[in-house]
């Protein structure tokens, strides 16, 4: 199973760089999403993989009796994830508001800062 | 001292308040900032001449050795004197050339920069100082020869001299901190003690040439020469001060304050001497074909230089005496020629030689000035410029070696300066006076007299050279020159080779002076050598430099983003190849990794048709809805592999993306087919690369041992410190509680921003 998630790791890396590379600012957001996720599972896959092991300690122990999935590359993930939504959901509006004021998401058209052009 | 210098610097900044009071009648009081120190300076000839000398110490960055120490000795007293004395002249002279200028003040406002900084300089015992007072005198150049801010040619001209006097600095600093790194302390006093220690010092040849780098851009000489004529754009008081008679005497001065601790070696006589004089027959020769009163007196002074540095290289006592009266007479005639160039450049308009003539019938005063200028310059007795043509040639004829070259040299050099003080200082008022300049009037007094008093002192000095000697050259020669003999200033040596040499010049001057026209013809003719002179194969270099610098920045800074992105990525595909390439050694453990399930391989391939749907959609609801797909499919890999956690923000977050984007879609573009499919193909290669890149670095990692040192901690305290059974939730509102505490507050930024980008109204302008 490993094998696979790295593979779609790379995968959404490369979906993700391929789309950042594009000229439109919508396709410039979903490539910063795809990219994001794809560092999400690359860090997900480097506290390596547990089946069915959540890092809570059992309701009548104090501490843990048996193997359990690492809980700081979830704690890291987790951050990862909220903090990316403040950027997308800032970069969305941007994108709006942009497109309004210049009539363009082409951002070949938005590479200077002269008003007039 | 310390006062003396400062005192400058404060009237310089005073004057950005006061300017408008002394821009009109009251600039002649500025003449009393130079005059009081004058005569503060003369007021040290006694006790220099008891053999004291003046110390002043102030730390400043003790730390590293530099102190605002200064010294006052025999060679410092004479540079000080000349700088208030003919700074005196200078600031009175530019109260009536400059009156009622729009910019009067800010002109009085640089000078009293520059000779504040001038005066830094040369009483400075520290390197360091040194060095940031010879850059303020570059600084003050820079804005006194690009004044007349509006024409094109001034701004270049002080762009060039700030160009070449600014290296030179540069190599002063470099050689300061070489000479300190070696002696370790930064005192020229203190160095001087460990003349030995330098000499054989393996840097010693580096620190020579840093120091040698610094005196040739200041004081012009061959090859650097070329800011100079270029420098006459500015005013003629600042020719007169900076460009002749002070500041290109920076360079002069710091070979001779150095001459006794790094000098009598064969690097430094040698070099300075084919310097010396390559500088002076090449701008000797150069000012023949000059019609420009101005580019002349550039050429000759370059000339001049070029004797000092010459002298200086010939390293004898009777050559350093030579130099030191020759500064002073230079000074005294080239100053009142620069004056007298002005005077008629303000009254007639033109400074053109060919068109000037018989300014005598109303220029009387200045005739007369000029008359006496050039008979300093060329040596005639009893002026005080015959005394130096004699050391001059006293010095070279006692040389052990080559005595009869340089003897040649040096008087073909001063035939042609022979030649160019006439042409300067007595043409003009000679022959018919044109009808064209029959209304001349005489200017203000304050503009003739100090050439005239200039002069005198020339005259005065010739005929009593003893005054000279007693009061500044005696006392500047005992300070370089160690163990001294006695030696005196004399006009009339009897008959001997020296007089015949003087003669002979004198003779020769006459005849290349009647011979000789200034026309214009000549000056187009050098106007076409210029192709390969210096100056073009700078400039040349500095344009192909330009250029390339920008065709760089062009390729590299050219402001697609895309442009940026590969090239980044591109990099570190390289990078990342390099390194995993170089020692590839890829061993998959299968019996490690976990077993693979039907839904795990549905939930990846899921995740994989909706990426490569998004990516190639033509639809960009389609597309945000694929992405919502890969969104779910990582909550089932995360409720999985056990995050519920993960799974849950995952959820939420995805959700109100989608939202979010499906609300703002509708007001946007639909796709274009913008990129060429090359382009594309290119992107993807690139793309497909460094993400497989990637997954070889994950199985990579995978095969290393993992460290859970910090798991282990977190696990094992979570409930006994902080009470808390879920480890995730423990270690993000506990442990690094703090983390996401900023994080909301970057949410709530980002937050702001969203309802502040929403709600704002632009203005008609914007919406455009």
């Amino acid at each position: 199973m490993e094998i696979l998630l790295a593979i779609v790791t790379g995968i959404l890396y490369a979906a993700g760089i391929y789309m950042m590379l594009r000229r439109s600012l919508v396709k410039l957001i979903l490539g910063i999403i795809l990219l994001g996720n794809g560092v999400n599972l690359l860090i997900f896959l480097l506290g390596r993989i547990t089946k069915g092991k959540p890092p809570i300690i059992p309701e009548e122990a104090k501490v843990f009796e048996e193997l359990y999935a690492d809980p700081v590359p979830q704690a890291l993930i987790l951050t990862a994830i909220v903090i990316s939504f403040g950027l997308q959901a800032f970069a969305i509006i941007l994108v709006k508001r942009a497109y309004k004021v210049l009539g363009t998401d082409d951002l070949d058209q938005l590479n200077t800062t002269d008003e007039d052009s | 001292m310390l006062y003396s210098i400062l005192a400058g610097f404060v009237v310089a900044i005073a004057l950005i308040f006061t300017g408008k009071i002394f821009k009109s009648k009251w600039s002649v009081a500025l003449t009393l900032l130079p005059l009081s120190l004058f005569v503060y300076f003369l007021s040290y000839i006694p006790t220099i001449q008891s053999g004291a000398t003046v110390f002043q110490s102030i730390s400043w960055i003790p730390s590293f050795g530099v102190n605002l120490s200064f010294q006052l000795d025999g060679l410092s007293l004479l540079f000080s004197l000349m700088i208030t004395g003919i700074g005196t002249l200078v600031f009175a002279y530019t109260s009536a050339y400059l009156k009622k200028h729009v910019y009067l003040d800010r002109f009085y406002a640089y000078l009293s920069l520059f000779m504040a900084a001038m005066l830094g300089l040369v009483l400075s015992d520290n390197l360091i100082s040194l060095f940031v007072f010879w850059e303020l005198t570059s600084i003050s150049s820079f804005y006194l020869i690009g004044f007349n801010n509006t024409s094109e040619a001034s701004r270049k001209s002080a762009l060039t001299a700030l160009g070449i006097t600014g290296i030179g600095g540069l190599f002063l600093l470099a050689g300061a901190l070489l000479l300190g790194y070696i002696t370790n302390s930064y005192s020229i006093v203190e160095m001087l003690q460990h003349k030995e220690l330098l000499q054989q010092h393996e840097f010693y040849l580096v620190a020579v040439v840093f120091i040698f780098g610094a005196a040739f851009t200041k004081s012009a000489q061959f090859p650097f020469h070329f800011w100079l004529p270029g420098a006459m754009k500015a005013p003629t008081p600042v020719s007169t001060y900076l460009h002749s008679a002070t500041m290109v005497k920076a360079g002069v001065y710091l070979l001779l304050r150095f001459s006794p601790t790094l000098g009598s070696t064969e690097l430094w006589n040698t070099t300075l001497i084919i310097v010396g004089a390559a500088t002076m027959l090449y701008s000797a020769f150069h000012l023949i074909f000059r019609t420009d009163l101005k580019g002349i007196l550039a050429y000759s002074t370059i000339a001049a230089l070029g004797i000092l540095v010459f002298l200086i290289g010939l390293g004898t006592q009777a050559a350093i005496t030579a130099a030191l009266v020759f500064i002073v007479v230079h000074a005294l005639y080239k100053a009142s020629l620069f004056l007298i160039t002005g005077i008629i450049d303000h009254e007639t308009g033109t400074r053109d030689i060919t068109q000037l003539a018989g300014l005598r019938k109303v220029l009387m005063p200045v005739a007369v000035a000029g008359f006496i200028a050039a008979l300093i310059s060329g040596g005639v007795p009893p002026s005080i410029g015959f005394v130096g043509k004699d050391l001059i040639y006293e010095a070279t004829l006692h040389m052990p070696n080559n005595a009869v070259l340089l003897t040649a040299i040096a008087i073909v050099t001063n035939i042609l300066l022979f030649y160019a003080g006439f042409v300067v200082g007595v043409k003009p008022f000679m022959g018919k006076l044109p009808t064209t300049f029959e209304n001349l009037h005489m200017p203000s007094s304050l503009m003739w007299v100090p050439p005239l008093l200039m002069v005198t002192a020339g005259l005065v000095f010739g005929m009593f050279p003893n005054l000279i000697e007693t009061a500044f050259v005696a006392n500047a020669v005992s300070s370089l020159v160690i163990d001294n003999e006695a030696f005196h200033l004399k006009l009339w040596h009897g008959f001997n080779t020296v007089l015949g040499l003087s003669a002979l010049t004198l003779g020769l001057g006459v005849i290349v002076y009647v011979v000789l026209k200034p026309k214009h013809k000549l000056e187009n003719f050098i106007e076409k050598l210029e192709v390969a002179s210096p100056k073009s194969i700078l400039f040349f270099l500095t344009n192909g430099f330009e250029d390339f610098s920008k065709s760089w920045t062009n390729f590299f800074q050219n402001g697609y983003l895309r442009h940026y992105i590969a090239t980044i990525v591109g990099f570190l595909v390289i990078a990342l190849a390099f390194i995993i390439f170089s020692n590839f050694d890829l061993k998959l453990d299968f019996s490690s990794f976990s077993e693979l399930t039907a839904y795990e391989i549905a939930i990846v391939l899921m995740m994989i048709g909706a990426v490569v749907f998004t990516v190639f959609t033509n639809s960009r609801l389609a597309a945000v809805a694929s992405m919502g797909v890969v969104g779910f499919a990582f909550c089932l890999l995360f409720l999985f592999y056990s995050a519920p956690d993960l799974a849950m923000t995952q959820f939420s977050v995805d959700t109100l993306t989608v939202i979010l984007f499906v609300l703002v879609l509708y007001k946007l573009p639909k796709y274009l087919h913008l990129s060429k499919n090359v382009l594309r193909l290119e992107h993807g290669i690139l793309s497909l690369t460094f993400g497989g890149l990637i997954s070889i670095l994950v199985l990579k990692v995978l095969q290393e041992d993992q460290n859970s040192e910090i798991t282990n901690f977190y696990a094992e305290n979570s409930y006994l410190l902080a009470k808390g059974k879920n480890v995730v939730n423990v270690i993000l509102v506990d442990f690094r509680g703090v983390d996401t505490l900023v994080e909301i507050s970057v949410l709530i930024v980002a937050a702001l921003g969203v309802f502040g980008l929403l709600k704002l109204r632009l203005k008609t302008r914007d919406k455009k």
